[in-house]
């Protein structure tokens, strides 16, 4: 396995252009989190003509429903969740400039087309691995919806948090390519 | 006749959502340690040492092994010779869980279908009650993550397709199931009964020990058959590709109709969590 390659939001598509499937890559800096319901109420405020939440450029979105934080952690586990049923709202953010997402599971071919009209990245965390994950958020703020509890969209201080490309801008599968390999 | 109080079970049903959630089973650990033995793909051993670690600092540090901490699936075996006091059985259940999942931190994941509003408390939690001899009650928490089970099927299959059909139908299901379910998984296959005693009795396929055999000797073969194929499919840890696709399959089989064969298929993620307790 090679080096993981290092990347800070907000992304530009010089970045995107570099990655491709099977990168291994650790993030610094910040992540949103967003899953079911703060995806509906984000799409739901674009077709009404709102505002999202957050300047949306550049960034990069983490599907997680975290565990409440025990008192003096900044959150509790906190691993991907799975992405499909995200896949309905994912290509309108990449309209309004979402670059990378990060959960775990399969996209539609309509999103892996999106991702490549719109330069976007899929990347994967390991599902599963929320305790360890965990480790590598230094601070969680919420800054919408808190009456969705752990939907809410939080605000991620991360360090080296790992993740693998799974689609690429170019609309390749890691899922795909993968199991290829090992298939008999 | 034994007395056993209600309030104790919900203190029971309370420690077990929280131990559940913090604790991997020796026997999933053990099964992880076979597969990087057996696995050629770097990646996927990598990513299964990564769910060792995750397990340890769960339970060394009390975080959640997931932050799904599942809808409280509980089982109880309740002996005939029990005479429950103190209230209602069911209420003390949701209780239980209720206080396991505010106070073990656990994340509550229960919602209205409709309006997605979140319960707030982790309940109602799912109740499976089974009468039977003697004057014991056993208690099984066992947490159900909602990836995996989305996965899961029930499907009506015509008698005609024989074990064939049936081995095809749940390979198929696994091969659909891609990276979503959190592989390696372990597949609770139940076959034959009725259409909801199907998926109950896959459920508790789950429950038996990773690694162990099927005491029936056809479905022990027919266990190890479908894991061979299940794990030449190459999908691998987190479908990333490799050997280890699912870490066991499970079956549980019973009579069923003569016009029928239903066949359920519930995939369960690797953090296979079920803890138990008996009064």
């Amino acid at each position: 396995m090679t080096e993981p390659m290092r990347l800070t939001p907000p992304l530009n598509d010089n970045d995107l252009e570099n990655l491709k499937i099977g990168d291994r890559i650790l993030i610094s800096g910040i992540l949103y989190t967003g899953r079911d319901a703060a995806h509906k109420r984000m799409v739901d405020l674009l077709d009404r003509g709102g505002e999202l939440p957050f300047d949306i450029r550049g960034q990069v979105i983490y599907y997680v429903g975290p565990s409440p934080p025990r008192p003096g952690l900044p959150i509790g586990a906190a691993g991907p969740t799975t992405s499909y049923r995200m896949d309905a709202y994912s290509p309108r953010l990449m309209q309004q400039g979402l670059k990378g997402m990060i959960g775990k599971g399969m996209r539609s071919r309509e999103v892996i087309e999106a991702m490549e009209q719109y330069h976007c990245v899929y990347m994967a965390a390991v599902g599963g691995a929320g305790a360890l994950l965990s480790k590598c958020i230094k601070k969680a703020e919420v800054i919408a919806y808190e009456d969705l509890g752990p939907e809410a969209v939080r605000r991620l201080e991360v360090e080296n948090f790992p993740a693998i490309v799974v689609n690429d801008v170019r609309g390749n599968d890691l899922y795909e390519e993968g199991a290829k390999r090992y298939r008999r | 006749m034994r007395e056993i109080n209600v309030q104790e079970v919900a203190e029971r049903v309370k420690d077990l959502c929280i131990a559940a959630n913090l604790e991997l089973g020796a026997d999933v650990l053990k099964a992880f340690d076979r597969a990087i033995a057996q696995e050629e793909s770097p990646v996927a051993r990598d990513i299964l040492e990564q769910l060792k670690e995750n397990a340890r600092i769960a339970r060394e540090e009390r975080i959640p092994i997931c932050q799904d901490t599942g809808l409280a699936v509980v089982f109880v075996e309740l002996g005939q010779e029990v005479r429950l006091l103190g209230g209602d059985l069911n209420e003390a259940i949701h209780k239980g869980v209720r206080q396991g999942y505010q106070e073990g931190y656990l994340r509550k994941s229960a919602c209205h279908p409709f309006s997605r509003m979140n319960t707030g408390d982790n309940t109602p939690a799912i109740i499976h009650l089974e009468m039977v001899p003697g004057e014991q009650m056993k208690l099984i928490v066992a947490p159900k993550g909602g990836g995996s089970e989305n996965m899961s099927r029930v499907e009506m299959l015509t008698p005609s397709v024989g074990i064939e059909g049936i081995k095809d139908y749940v390979v198929e299901r696994v091969r659909a199931s891609g990276s979503n379910p959190c592989p390696p998984t372990i597949v609770g296959v139940g076959i034959g009964g009725t259409f909801e005693q199907a998926a109950l009795i896959a459920k508790k396929a789950l429950l038996r020990p990773v690694g162990s055999r099927n005491p029936d000797s056809e479905l022990a073969v027919m266990e190890d058959d479908l894991l061979d194929r299940i794990n030449q499919l190459g999908i691998g840890p987190q479908g990333l590709g490799g050997r280890t696709t699912s870490l066991a399959v499970h079956i549980n089989l019973m009579p069923c109709h003569i016009a029928s064969l239903p066949l359920a298929v519930n995939i369960q993620c690797h953090v296979h969590r079920h803890k138990e307790v008996t009064l």
